[in-house]
């Protein structure tokens, strides 16, 4: 089965004062038609940037340096500003963090909705209308025909990332990239956001990239999932390998940092250290100076050469244990 | 099932109506709105009402009853040809709304689609826009209206178009600087994911989110506006005799501001309340438009 959205060897780079940010720095990545790929890291990883690059989103200072992204086939770094139109939310959506302030707060959510509609399909202001209250409908909201008229901040956070779905989805795109779409949402609410994205992918056919940081999302959705820490892509496998066998130390560190409900340990287990600061990688294993995997087995080969991406029976891993192992 | 979806109608607040309909009822409210607006809406009345509410023919000469004081039969007074002030006044309404309204529009047209343009057109757009605005703005006001004049001739329609050309600047920066903050919003950043192309991000999604800071800039250029056409017609530049422009007509009465305080005094009261009223009004505009009223 051929991808269909298809991210490769993927370098974006932020110019600063203090030099160059590789932000993201050789990521991979290929999502299948219909499936749930979930993106995790810590903050400051490099997933929204990945994200935003897939639709040629990231603004001035970023850019994309290397690599190749393609879509059906066709190649998105080399398409022009209609094409570029064209393939965002229509082909391709996104949903993002903070659902109401990503509404524009002087325009009634409707007519966020028929616009869009208006502006990628040539159907007329009622047909646009009655599919917008539809859209409405399915994600949830209440009285879709009298909220029609009503504005961002008379929503709630929920409400608002329900619209914010329905927006997105309005075309049926073939992929809907959603970044932590539940970070800024209560737990009950986030459950039911889940179970919303959840649903109507299934219905249309909608691959879903997630990027977040909460594994629990991740094992709720999730077909596959991309590790990634300072940039790059650690390990990649579907999601039960990942919780019973994680490979990489980091996902290792990742899982047993969870708290575990029902159970309480005298202090969570974190993974030591911070995420290395951009502008000062560690030259080869980034993880390298937190790992104790390495510490334990006494390996120098980390710190003089980067690892590669090696597979595995289920997926690929970035980790010289492994690949000693092996 | 039932328990989720009877939970999130409560997630709603009441049903308030439109921004607009908001935004009246506060008007309605605001004390100075109450006054600026009672005075504007006068002001409108006059205008549109014409000819027909007037006692006298505002252009009929009537040498008998020259320079007469204010009394039961002239409210205001005449003037040196012994016209009625008071009708002249009342007439005099429709060119200080027109020339406010039409200097403003054109100021406005021009000067928001300046600044949206360099706001969101790039960097050489916006050094060349913003290089012709500082051009513009390095000219003593006045001295840029004469200039305006000077090209195209006095008469009423020149004096607004001047008008309109020196308040553009305003305009083009006021309207650059809100782009250049809105410009990375998320909801812009959303449009952008959702495949909006730059000019309806500008023009469809900016602007809707800018437009009540221009209205409240509006309220407040629209005296300005007056207060300079009167003086080009002050100048003999603007309005030509016999229109009852107010300006104009403080410039005849000039020379009886010894004699006949009244003929001076009619023309100009009129000028000052009615831009106080306007001011009023565009002080109540900014506080009910004001976004962070408006979500309350």
């Amino acid at each position: 089965m051929t991808a269909l959205l298809e991210i490769e060897n993927l370098q974006t780079h932020f110019k600063t004062e203090g030099g160059v940010v590789r932000a993201v720095d050789g990521v991979d990545l290929k999502v299948n038609e219909g499936e749930v790929l979930g993106i995790v890291g810590e903050s400051g990883s490099g997933k929204t940037v990945t994200a935003l690059s897939a639709l040629r989103l990231v603004d001035e200072p970023g850019k994309i340096v290397g690599g190749s992204i393609r879509y059906d086939g066709r190649d998105v770094l080399s398409m022009n500003k209609k094409e570029l139109t064209q393939l965002r939310g229509d082909r391709i959506s996104m949903i993002f963090q903070q659902p109401r302030v990503c509404l524009n707060p002087v325009i009634s959510i409707g007519r966020q909705i028929t616009e869009l509609l208006k502006q990628h399909r040539d159907i007329s202001s009622k047909e646009a209308r009655n599919t917008a209250i539809s859209l409405l409908n399915s994600v949830g909201i209440p009285d879709a025909e009298k909220r029609f008229s009503a504005y961002a901040h008379e929503l709630s956070g929920g409400q608002a990332q329900r619209v914010m779905i329905a927006i997105a989805l309005a075309l049926k795109p073939r992929v809907l990239i959603a970044d932590e779409p539940t970070t800024a949402l209560d737990v009950t609410i986030q459950a039911q956001i889940i179970e919303l994205l959840r649903e109507l992918c299934r219905e249309m056919g909608t691959a879903l990239v997630l990027v977040t940081h909460d594994l629990g999302v991740v094992a709720e959705l999730a077909d596959r999932v991309a590790v990634m820490y300072a940039g790059q892509v650690v390990e990649e496998t579907d999601v039960e390998t990942l919780f019973s066998n994680p490979q990489h130390p980091y996902t290792q560190g990742l899982l047993s940092s969870m708290p575990v409900l029902g159970q309480r340990a005298e202090r969570l287990t974190a993974i030591p250290g911070t995420v290395p600061k951009p502008s000062d990688m560690p030259p080869a294993c980034r993880f390298a100076p937190r790992c104790k995997t390495r510490i334990s087995l006494g390996m120098d080969i980390c710190n003089q050469e980067p690892p590669q991406l090696l597979r595995t029976a289920k997926g690929s891993v970035r980790c010289w244990a492994i690949e000693g192992a092996s | 099932m039932t328990d989720m979806i009877l939970e999130e109608q409560q997630t709603f607040g009441k049903p308030t109506g439109s921004n607009f309909a908001r935004a009246m009822r506060r008007l309605l409210r605001h004390r100075s709105g109450q006054v600026g607006g009672g005075v504007v809406l006068v002001l409108v009345f006059c205008a549109l009402a014409g000819e027909s509410i007037l006692p006298y023919d505002p252009l009929s000469i009537d040498p008998i009853n020259r320079l007469k004081p204010p009394s039961a039969e002239h409210f205001f007074g005449t003037d040196e040809l012994g016209r009625d002030l008071f009708s002249r006044i009342l007439y005099g309404s429709r060119y200080t709304l027109m020339i406010g309204l039409v200097s403003t529009v054109i100021a406005a047209t021009f000067g928001i689609t300046m600044g949206l343009l360099a706001g969101g057109g790039g960097k050489w757009a916006d050094m060349l826009i913003m290089r012709v605005v500082d051009v513009l703005l390095a000219f003593p006001y006045i001295l840029l209206l004469l200039a305006v004049v000077a090209i195209l001739g006095p008469s009423l329609w020149t004096a607004m178009i001047a008008v309109g050309v020196g308040g553009m600047p305003g305009y083009a920066r006021l309207i650059r600087g809100e782009v250049l903050a809105q410009k990375d919003a998320e909801y812009v950043e959303a449009m952008r994911a959702l495949g909006a192309s730059h000019l309806r991000i500008l023009f469809g999604t900016i602007l809707p989110n800018v437009l009540p800071q221009m209205v409240i800039y509006a309220s407040f250029t629209i005296p300005l506006a007056i207060l300079a056409a009167a003086a080009l017609s002050f100048l003999g530049l603007g309005a030509q005799p016999p229109i009852p422009e107010w300006g104009a007509m403080l410039v005849d009465a000039r020379t009886f501001l010894r004699t006949a305080w009244w003929v001076v005094a009619a023309p100009g009261m009129a000028i000052f309340v009615s831009i106080l009223g306007m001011n009023l009004f565009g002080n109540a505009l900014r506080d009910v438009l004001d976004p962070k009223e408006m979500s309350k």
